[in-house]
């Protein structure tokens, strides 16, 4: 296993890093506010997965599972927080565009 | 090896789909398939626990949330999603090229890597690591989720 471990964790960091850049690219070129927040989901995945390589290749798995555990907490109550607000702005403009935030007022 | 690198190839197709595709369920779709070929890639990495979090939280909780805001906002005819398909694509067209010399670029360096495992005895419980190690982020933990609660409940105070 410890000589596969080096492919093992430059295999999964690619994949990590191309899951970097679609989640980057999506927040970049999206005006949709629900795509923006799938964007970001992307984005955490990919760090989820970072952290699990880490503790992976160091021998840490038990201290990486705890980090990734707290991470996915965290991106829960980020997104139902954020689909709120996504609710909150549909209900007074009646669109998920953020392109008409700029006219919001008050 | 060919497990993984078809576990890491699925993985980016799958969030190359979520992204570029029109729908936005089809989306929410994609990311639950997405955070599915992750769990397996989590059991592989000897991750259980974080693993079954990962499935249970990103892809049945996370996506029952977008599903449930896709459904109270409008949705699109078929014309209008037509036309977002073409938008999208005239968007997006450059994303699979970026994916596809990016991939390959980073495959073709060698960068030399000597990894050793040594676990720590203390460390070799997770629930060891979030019930005695880590009293600090179990709080901080704790008063996110009542922070995303009272928001969420302050959001959709009338």
């Amino acid at each position: 296993m410890t000589n596969e471990l080096p492919q093992v964790f430059w295999l999964f960091s690619i994949g990590a890093i191309l899951l970097l850049i679609t989640g980057f690219y999506c927040l970049i070129m999206t005006y949709n506010l629900v795509r923006a927040l799938i964007g970001l989901e992307i984005l955490t995945k990919s760090v989820t997965l970072f952290i699990i390589l880490a503790g992976y290749v160091t021998g840490r798995m038990a201290l990486a599972q705890a980090l990734a555990i707290t991470l996915i907490i965290i991106e829960v109550v980020v997104i139902a927080v954020a689909v709120g607000i996504v609710l909150c702005v549909y209900k007074n403009i009646k669109s998920i565009d953020g392109r008409l935030l700029r006219n919001i007022k008050g | 090896m060919t497990i993984n690198i078809i576990l890491g190839v699925s993985l980016v197709l799958a969030a190359a789909w979520t992204v570029m595709t029109a729908r936005l369920l089809r989306s929410v779709i994609g990311l639950a398939l997405t955070s599915m070929i992750l769990t397996i890639i989590m059991f592989k990495l000897n991750s259980p626990l974080a693993a079954v979090f990962e499935l249970s939280v990103c892809a049945g909780l996370i996506s029952a949330i977008f599903i449930s805001c896709i459904s109270l906002t409008q949705r699109l005819t078929d014309e209008q999603a037509a036309t977002k398909q073409k938008e999208r694509f005239s968007k997006f067209w450059l994303l699979p090229v970026i994916l596809v010399l990016a991939g390959v670029a980073l495959y073709q360096v060698h960068i030399p890597l000597d990894f050793h495992l040594q676990a720590a005895p203390s460390e070799s419980d997770v629930r060891n690591i979030i019930w005695n190690l880590r009293h600090l982020d179990l709080i901080g933990q704790i008063a996110i989720l009542l922070a995303g609660a009272f928001g969420v409940v302050a959001l959709f105070k009338d």
